[in-house]
């Protein structure tokens, strides 16, 4: 009988759970919580009150903010628009211009590894008329630049493609997609939600018209958002999705949230002064944790382009082993899977399809993202539950048996059902 | 997903993992699943020629910790009893056994296709006609 009890011992100074899924969120660093805190109880004005200190108060917070924002990313505080989160911004984006533009063309260009707040976007405008051409990805993730410039035809308005997948970590080649973009006279909006703060993203040298920013995803508030808008070469309009009081300069109605865009703003400033020292701290111990895996584990790999890749991502199949199993046993540390065991729709990780895997390596994969507050003790525990679990599931693993014993597993009859 | 102790149970200590030889006339074998599904279930059965009782059984499984767990449940279950008193076990028991929500009931589905299959295997080895249960069921 095999029994199974972890013999992985827990090193001092690491307490479980232990979160490594900081693609998903990422914890509220808190140097941003200590800026946000006086904006929920005395400055708790309305930055549209124009009348009194404390609309004065709290529209100077959201003007600092904003300035914090734009630097970052290298555009002027006028080119920063507060919304909801990504997803609204993504909305905002791909809607607006679709609508501002529609005399112009109805065409529209994504890709398949986009979020559901892109694909689903773009579906919704199919509806409406719109033609929408997804895409492939290359095996690495990235797409082909010259799939690109045979897509862009007389009626294409817009180009959206994500600057980094949030599944893979891949970076797609912005700048050039950019470039392609202004020769052709075409709009480029990014989804840039897991590349700010990360690695360097400018939008003047990456030649990016409009960006979608979430403030959870870079130790930030969840709830607050933005959009970049290009105001100059060329100037970009978008209609504004949710109508009232004009906020925003009319293009996002709504009472701000100060509080929220405060700490957004307190983000990027943290972001921008650590961004070098934390690349490289990241990378170092997503090598280290890779680099245990593969010495102690056979038929694994990683899933997408590591050469272009986010500093703290790891995407890696586990073949042979199920993901929501593998989850089971490292239930003390907090990744997510690629298998459709742990998904709500049961279906494995469209991103990881688009790549070209099969649904049986897509089921095997688990995503470690990695963040600032991770640390190496941390990464060697993680590495040496990981080991122990596959170990053992493959133990239990018919199919490794059988792949152990030259069996090929694409010439057996699978009863799928 | 919240699992139950049953479930982390077999999944921590799943009972009579391993392989037996599939050539042994006294030996029938399920292969059960499809790894695109994300499950595979092997089931086999050591059976006594004389009394017809599953002497032996063993499995592996490829899957989510339900999928594991009814495997395990269904060599605990089968062992000792006759071919025929082992066909009588629904997925329905299992799921109950194990209180499986819904979304993992098609583990339990695998796990009664599995044993069937071994049967099936065995009961063609050894020439023994399929009981008109079984037939059925098998449709």
């Amino acid at each position: 009988m095999s029994t199974f009890a972890s013999r992985v011992e827990v090193p001092a100074g690491v307490s479980l759970p232990i979160y490594m899924d900081n693609h998903a969120t990422s914890p509220l660093d808190p140097r941003v919580l200590e800026a946000m805190m006086p904006y929920f109880t005395s400055k708790f004005g309305n930055a549209a009150s124009r009348n009194h200190s404390f609309g004065w108060e709290a529209e100077q917070a959201v003007e600092t903010a904003r300035e914090q924002i734009a630097r970052l990313i290298g555009a002027t505080a006028k080119e920063i628009i507060f919304t909801s989160g990504a997803t609204e911004s993504d909305n905002l984006a791909i809607k607006g211009i679709a609508e501002m533009y529609r005399e112009r063309g109805n065409h529209i260009i994504t890709q398949a590894t986009e979020h559901k707040a892109v694909l689903d976007t773009c579906k919704r405008l199919e509806k409406y008329g719109y033609r929408v051409t997804y895409l492939p990805v290359k095996a690495d993730g990235l797409i082909d630049l010259e799939d690109l410039k045979r897509a862009i035809d007389d009626k294409t308005i817009l180009v959206t493609i994500m600057a980094a997948n949030n599944e893979i970590g891949v970076l797609q080649p912005i700048r050039e997609i950019g470039k392609i973009c202004h020769e052709k006279g075409v709009i480029f909006h990014t989804d840039a939600v897991q590349i700010i703060g990360k690695v360097p993203f400018n939008v003047i040298a990456d030649n990016v018209d409009v960006a979608s920013i979430s403030g959870h995803k870079i130790y930030g508030p969840k709830g607050v958002g933005a959009l970049y808008v290009r105001r100059r070469n060329p100037r970009v309009q978008i209609a504004a999705q949710i109508d009232g009081g004009g906020h925003e300069r009319g293009m996002r109605s709504g009472t701000l949230n100060v509080p929220g865009i405060v700490g957004l703003g307190k983000a990027c400033e943290i972001a921008m002064a650590e961004m070098d020292s934390e690349a490289a701290y990241l990378r170092n111990l997503r090598d280290r944790l890779k680099a245990k895996l593969e010495s102690e584990l056979d038929y694994i790999h990683v899933n997408g382009s590591m050469e272009h890749r986010l500093p703290g991502n790891l995407n890696m199949s586990f073949v042979y082993v199920e993901g929501e199993s593998l989850l089971m046993g490292i239930n003390d540390v907090a990744v997510s899977s690629g298998s459709a065991c742990t998904s709500a729709t049961l279906e494995p990780s469209y991103v990881l399809k688009a790549l070209g895997l099969g649904d049986d390596v897509a089921h095997s994969s688990i995503r470690f993202g990695l963040g600032r507050f991770n640390t190496q003790a941390e990464v060697d525990y993680v590495a040496a539950k990981v080991i122990e679990i596959v170990k053992h599931l493959r133990e239990l693993s018919p199919l490794y048996e059988m792949v152990k014993e030259g069996i090929d597993l694409t010439k057996i009859e699978w009863q799928a059902h | 997903m919240a699992y139950s102790d049953k479930v982390v149970d077999h999944y921590n200590n799943p009972r009579n993992v391993g392989t037996l030889d599939k050539s042994s006339q006294e030996v029938g074998t399920g292969l059960v699943g499809a790894p695109e599904c994300g499950d595979v279930m092997r089931l086999q059965i050591r059976v006594n020629p004389e009394t017809q009782v599953i002497e032996e059984a063993k499995f592996k499984t490829f899957g989510c910790g339900s999928a594991i767990a009814s495997s395990s449940l269904a060599t605990e279950w089968i062992k000792g009893r006759t071919v025929e008193d082992a066909l009588t076990i629904k997925n329905t028991d299992i799921v109950k056994e194990l209180s499986l929500p819904p979304v993992k009931i098609h583990c339990s589905v695998l796990a009664e296709d599995a044993i069937r299959a071994a049967i099936g295997d065995w009961k063609k080895k050894n020439g023994v006609a399929e009981t008109a249960q079984a037939a059925v069921a098998a449709k």
